[in-house]
């Protein structure tokens, strides 16, 4: 029987260890798995690479997570969000290094792990700084540079529904990475406002469940 | 110098949108176009985190926390919306679907190309969002934003000196000074606010501007 339940939000996190590159949904306020990540500050565990859009904000989320200073990378699209305190400090003290990814290019290379793809061209920052030392072609007169798949250890997504097959659906705009981060990881935790014993309308599943290992429910909204 | 309000570059801007556009809508200034478009125009706005058919703010009692925009704020959908990933979202911007983009810059200079992401400043982090792909994809890119920095330095150039967003790719510049077209042979002025002259809002702009 597949039952891919685990009890509640440290049991979710368990497995990840010292080191992990984790993935992160979220956008703004809205899709951020709040329940997991605060679990995984609970646990502690260090040297953390966070692949998510934002650097968090405030004393909640990734933002506690770098506090703590558990985190020694962080790979995101826009990491100056108001109240993005804690990365800026870690920031300027060098104490987190930082990859900026145009934000489809993030999508993209998430979605490209996800899809065992090797990679895609893409003309986004092409002839800018974020291209160089880049491999580039002309494809009928347009630039595109070469992007590589970016897997990860683990992700951590947020649905508003699930069922014990591991399908997840979303709420309004708070699928944003959700969706593709689900597919990229080794090992993928759903958090869900409501895990239900009953399937999920196979119509309204945009996650399907074979690209979720574990999922937990966690009511409260962010 | 007379110099229009933000609104009223918004709405100089939104006179430009044509009925049944789709249309991204960058972070701060580019986001009050909105409230501008003529009356009797159907313009749906794409937002990049995963909304095509933005509707205006919820009223009180009807906020709902996940239901937000780029810049982070609660909004509503029109009828005829749908949400989708950041992966579909992407290919709307990328794949050349949208037909204008409006977006803030911090320089452009008289070939088109636009800075608008990182200073030369070492301290403050980079971040980019989705302006590189909407440059990338998008036919149509305008721009909106001051004439001049707060220092007062001209933000119109012969070439930017900050790091490029994109090359080649701004269409027009809306300013509190009027509105430039990028041409082969440099910026032409479309129009100057009312009460302004050429050569005093040449004297305000780091390139030569085309009567």
């Amino acid at each position: 029987m597949i039952d891919k339940r685990v009890p509640d939000l440290s049991a979710a996190v368990a497995p990840i260890h010292d080191g992990a590159a984790v993935m992160i949904g979220g956008f703004g306020s809205s899709g951020i798995p709040m329940g997991l990540i605060h679990a995984l500050l609970d646990r502690g565990a260090r040297g953390l690479t966070v692949i998510s859009n934002n650097a968090g904000a405030g004393e909640v989320g990734i933002s506690a997570l770098l506090r703590e200073g558990l985190v020694s990378k962080v790979v995101c699209s826009y990491p100056r969000t108001p109240g993005s305190i804690w990365f800026e400090r870690r920031y300027e003290a060098g104490e987190v290094e930082l990859e900026v990814v145009p934000q489809g290019t993030l999508a993209e290379r998430i979605r490209a792990a996800g899809a065992g793809l090797g990679g895609f061209l893409t003309p986004t920052a092409y002839g800018t700084l974020l291209a160089e030392g880049k491999e580039t072609r002309v494809i009928d007169g347009i630039g595109y540079v070469l992007e590589p798949p970016l897997p990860a250890d683990f992700a951590l997504v947020r649905g508003e529904a699930g069922d014990r097959w591991g399908n997840v659906r979303y709420h309004a705009t708070a699928r944003n990475f959700n969706p593709v981060m689900a597919m990229a990881a080794r090992h993928t935790i759903a958090e869900v406002r409501t895990l239900s014993d009953t399937p999920l309308d196979p119509h309204s599943v945009v996650t399907p469940g074979i690209f979720v290992h574990a999922i937990v429910e966690h009511g409260e909204r962010p | 110098m007379m110099r229009l309000t933000e609104d009223q570059i918004a709405a100089r801007l939104a006179a430009d949108i044509p009925d049944s556009a789709y249309v991204n809508l960058g972070i701060g200034l580019p986001n009050r176009v909105a409230q501008h478009v003529p009356e009797g125009r159907e313009v749906f706005y794409q937002t990049e985190n995963g909304l095509l058919g933005v509707g205006p703010a919820p009223l009180p009692g009807q906020e709902d926390p996940e239901l937000i925009d780029a810049s982070k704020k609660l909004v509503t959908t029109l009828p005829g919306a749908a949400f989708f990933d950041q992966a579909e979202s992407f290919a709307i911007m990328r794949g050349g679907h949208l037909n204008i983009a409006v977006l803030g810059a911090y320089q452009v200079a008289q070939n088109g190309d636009l800075a608008n992401w990182a200073t030369l400043d070492d301290k403050h982090p980079p971040a980019v969002g989705g302006a590189m792909d909407l440059v990338a994809g998008v036919p149509q890119i305008l721009v909106i934003m001051r004439h001049t920095d707060r220092a007062g330095e001209p933000k119109l150039l012969e070439r930017c000196t900050y790091p490029l967003t994109g090359a080649g790719v701004v269409n027009r510049v809306y300013t509190d000074l009027g509105v430039f077209a990028v041409t082969p042979d440099g910026f032409r002025v479309v129009e100057l606010a009312a009460g302004n002259s050429l050569d005093e809002v040449q004297a305000e702009t780091g390139a030569r501007l085309l009567a």
